[in-house]
């Protein structure tokens, strides 16, 4: 059932929440231990949640548009007095003392998270091999990666396991593993939902978005979680857009702009259902043009200076002084060491010592300087593009779910697979991955539409016309 | 300082800011409080938490850019990343190349003049106790720390180097921290740790390019920053004379010893990689808002000086000290009303800073018309300044109107003709003295005020019995 249709359900007394739960705990206990989804299950806390849900439809109030809706949460989400990881040894066992604002949002609109997905380490990774816990499997082929980071989150929604998920995307970290899962994630505009509660990789880019099977679930969880937030200084002030009311807004007028770069490099099976998805478009009354910027071309080695960068700072309160896991040694800075090179696996570190690079004194105008430059140059080449048309279309991922393993021996083959998604995050701006067809192994196949800041209303519009034609 | 030397300092000064709450988040900005009880995620760093600015830090920044003259702009935060335990995030919210304030300068109470580069804000760390032999976290067996004042916000008041004595370092805080009081940012208080002063000293002959400079740190009163300015740039001429080559490193004051002492050199100086803070978006208060700040500032103490001193014809040192008690205690409108009436600024200023500043809360209590009320009857010589004094101390401790304590005391009595009286007596009492009084010898006028004021308990006015005495001799 659609998370539109359970909540629908619940609010009309139909169903119970607590009932609504039990089925996604089966599904979870039918699956958990084969697919490794969920780091930790919440069940007391989520079976409380569901019984006030249910308390308050029998006393006659409205729980909110996500009554019953069980929702799953990636492990960088803090939720209070629940074990949060980022799925990474040196925050074991940490219980945070406080919760993020997406997940008070979601709780008072009648969602009830039930528990924690697994995520590659500190959301470093494109197939959640990167975490500490062991890899999570993809649902819909267990000899494949689900991709990541927010793997786990992707995992849950595609096996059944809770109708919406929440993820944070800093490259492509939503988008991907929708698309390699089978279903719609949308990476809003930087500032629409709250970062507060979200463990930071990178803070320019990093944004929290829903995971869904249908385009209208997910615009009804991002209007859920979006909006001003005053514990988060880069939440846009404006009001959130309103997405369901226009979610049959259609296409008819729109010009959609097909960017070679962003099928550049794509195996064929992906690249024929990008054109398809093209061929859709029209077919609804868009007016489609293909166009070239050269600019995305940049975007890969800018992210990958950007992002560790900042990730070299964000990770560094993780001492062993204050919080989580603390590696004993004689001195403070052998207690530091110890802990760090304990704590963090191989990624974690290799991004921390790129990013230290990056801004080291004699280096800093040669990458990060250089790389801020090119962000600049990309957000500009966008709002050419914008100029000309109303929505940009490409390919989501470079292939299908790939198998374990096979990229881990090569880190750069592993950072291509964010190739068409990076841009976005360096410009700050919105986009949605949604199924279309299917590829190799009969494997799904996601393509990504792109618009600018606070787009969302016309790119889940556009992907719902995909929806349905697909 | 040795002859044929001449030594250049400028000061860093941090002060913390007197907001009810921290710089990043609504945890109370108090001292002294229990340890780790005014904490939260965003202070403490955790994971996921984030800043807000603090508006009222950026007003009380900006008010300290305008009371030195500053240029107020748009400005950044960066971070400023090292590794220590007082710091909950390993980094430090910072502004860098783009501070809020820039480019202003502070006359000092001697006419010298120096130079404020940058005013910026940033976020103080916490505080370390290190358990063991050392007292200092090498070796220490336990360190403790307190998170309260982690995230209180400060402003770093960076000087020129225009500094060229110890005692003009000295002068430049002592006004500097008249200054931040002023503008009510500050409480100035040194020995809590509230400003905070490090210095940078270097020496050089006259004329010649700038030597190479150290940094001193742990200077925590007036008193250490002269000492160890004047201990250092020593050490540096003396290194100098005997062939040597000053070092650029960082070095600690020790007050007992009263020596300094390397704490690090240059090469060990950390690469703080610093960038701008992607969780605060960039600060640029509009001119509605400056200007607010701006109109909301009292007068500086700069200012306030020379009104005062502008009532003196060549005011002494002392008068000068007295007017600077005037300022630190706010009284100015006793002076400055007294001298508007037309009574002798010398005086007002001198019970100003004596019997006014003397009462604790006293200013409460006396009014500017009452403290001109007193002077006028002691101008005119109905009181003594015995019994202006007493009148005065009786107005700071209980209130009320000059008259009143006259004619409770008695006061009135002694005027005029009563004092003839007693002038007259005291004469005959002493022809002795009299005669040698009247053939020219002016110092026993002394003698017979001070037999007057015996017979009247103090009551009499000097300036009269004077006067009295005069007019007998013919
Ligand atoms: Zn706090």
């Amino acid at each position: 059932m659609s998370a539109i249709d359970l909540a629908a359900s619940v609010r009309r007394g139909e169903v119970t929440a607590t009932d609504a739960l039990a089925t996604a705990l089966r599904a979870i206990d039918a699956r958990n231990d084969e697919l490794n989804v969920f780091l930790h299950v919440d069940r007391d806390g989520a079976e409380a949640r569901a019984r006030a849900v249910d308390d308050a439809v029998a006393s006659g109030r409205d729980p909110g548009p996500l009554a019953g809706v069980p929702v799953a949460l990636k492990d960088n989400l803090c939720t209070r007095g629940v074990p949060t990881t980022a799925s990474s040894r040196i925050l074991e066992g940490w219980r945070p003392p406080y919760t993020a604002t997406v997940v008070e949002r979601l709780v008072a609109a009648g969602a009830v998270p039930v528990g924690k997905t697994n995520l590659d380490e500190f959301a470093m990774g494109s197939s959640t091999e990167t975490s500490a816990f062991g890899p999570t499997r993809n649902p819909l082929d267990p000899e494949r990666v689900p991709g990541g980071s927010s793997g786990g989150s992707a995992a849950a929604v595609a096996a059944g396991m809770a109708p919406l998920a929440l993820g944070s995307d800093t490259g492509g970290s939503i988008r991907q593993p929708a698309a390699l899962c089978g279903i719609v994630g949308v990476k809003p505009t930087y500032g629409l939902v709250s970062r507060y509660g979200l463990i930071a990789f990178a803070s320019s880019l990093d944004q929290i978005g829903p995971f869904a099977t249908s385009v209208a679930d997910a615009a009804l969880c991002l209007e859920v979680i979006a909006g001003h937030d005053p514990r988060d200084t880069t939440s846009l002030p404006e009001p959130a857009p309103a997405l369901v009311d226009h979610l049959d807004d259609g296409v008819a007028g729109r010009r959609v702009g097909l960017v070679s770069e962003l099928v550049e490099g794509a195996d064929a099976d992906v690249v024929a259902q990008v054109e398809r998805a093209a061929a859709a478009l029209e077919a609804a009354g868009a007016q489609v043009v293909r166009l070239s910027i050269p600019e995305l071309r940049l975007g890969l080695s800018a992210y990958y200076l950007i992002a560790p960068a900042e990730a070299s700072s964000n990770l560094a309160r993780y001492d062993g002084v204050r919080y989580g896991r603390r590696v004993a040694a004689d001195e403070l800075g052998a207690m530091n060491e110890a802990t760090r090179t304990l704590g963090f696996g191989d990624e974690v570190k290799r991004r921390i010592m790129l990013g230290t690079y990056a801004l080291s004194a004699g280096y800093y105008d040669a990458y990060y300087g250089q790389a801020l430059k090119v962000r600049t140059r990309m957000i500009e080449a966008f709002r050419r593009a914008y100029e000309q048309v109303d929505v940009l279309l490409g390919a989501t991922a470079p292939s299908v779910a790939f198998r374990f393993g096979e990229k881990t021996a090569n880190p750069l083959a592993m950072y291509l697979s964010d190739v068409f998604t990076i841009p976005t995050n360096l410009a700050g701006e919105a986009a949605v991955s949604v199924p279309f067809g299917t590829g190799e192994a009969g494997l799904p196949i996601g393509v990504q539409l792109l618009g600018p800041g606070r787009s969302e209303a016309r790119l889940l519009a556009a992907a719902r016309v995909l929806e349905v034609a697909s | 300082m040795k002859s044929g030397w001449e030594m250049v300092v400028g000061l860093e000064v941090h002060t913390e800011l007197r907001t009810a709450t921290k710089l990043f988040c609504s945890c109370a900005n108090e001292f002294g409080a229990a340890p780790n009880t005014h904490v939260c995620p965003v202070c403490l760093g955790l994971p996921g938490s984030l800043p807000v600015l603090n508006e009222r830090a950026v007003e009380m920044a900006m008010s300290i850019g305008f009371a030195l003259r500053c240029t107020i702009a748009p400005s950044t935060f960066h971070r400023k990343n090292y590794f220590y335990p007082d710091m909950p995030k390993n980094f430090q919210i910072s502004q860098y190349d783009l501070p809020i304030n820039s480019s202003g300068y502070l006359d000092l109470p001697d006419g010298s003049h120096v130079g404020i580069e940058r005013a910026h804000m940033e976020e103080d760390t916490g505080k370390s106790t290190h358990l063991g032999a050392s007292g200092r976290l090498h070796g220490a067996e336990r360190s403790l720390v307190d998170y309260n004042r982690a995230g209180v916000p400060l402003v770093e008041i960076v000087s020129a180097p225009d500094i060229r004595s110890a005692a003009q370092a000295r002068l430049y805080v002592a006004e500097l921290r008249r200054v931040l009081i002023a503008t009510g940012a500050s409480d100035g208080r040194m020995e809590e740790g509230s400003l905070r002063v490090d210095a940078n000293v270097s020496v050089r002959r006259p004329g010649a390019p700038f030597g190479t400079r150290c940094e001193i740190k742990n200077l925590n009163s007036l008193r250490s920053l002269q000492r160890a300015i004047d201990y250092e740039a020593d050490r540096q001429i003396e290194l100098i004379e005997d062939g040597g080559t000053v070092r650029q490193e960082t070095r600690h004051w020790d007050e007992s010893t009263g020596v300094t002492s390397t704490m690090r050199v240059k090469e060990e100086a950390e690469d703080y990689r610093y960038f701008r803070e992607p969780d605060l978006v960039d600060l640029a208060p509009d001119a509605a808002w400056r200007d607010r700040v701006a109109a909301a500032l009292p007068p500086m103490p700069g200012v306030r000086r020379t009104a005062l001193l502008q009532h003196l014809v060549d005011p002494t040192d002392a008068q000068r000290e007295a007017v600077e008690v005037v300022l630190d205690l706010d009284l100015d409108r006793y002076v400055h009303g007294a001298a508007e009436a037309g009574l002798d600024a010398a005086t007002a200023l001198a019970r100003t800073a004596n019997e006014v500043a003397g009462a604790e809360d006293g200013a409460d209590r006396l009014s500017v018309e009452a403290f001109i009320g007193t002077l006028r009857l002691e101008a005119s010589g109905q009181l003594s300044a015995t019994q202006a004094k007493t009148v005065l101390a009786d107005l700071l401790a209980e209130g009320g109107a000059p008259e009143e304590v006259v004619a409770r005391r008695g006061f009135t009595q002694l005027a005029s003709d009563a004092l003839d009286g007693i002038v007259d007596e005291v004469i005959a009492a002493n022809a002795d003295e009299w005669s040698r009084y009247r053939d020219g010898d002016d110092k026993l006028a002394q003698f017979f005020i001070g037999q007057v004021m015996a017979r009247t308990r103090g009551q009499a006015n000097g300036k009269a019995v004077v006067e009295i005495l005069r007019s007998r001799r013919g």
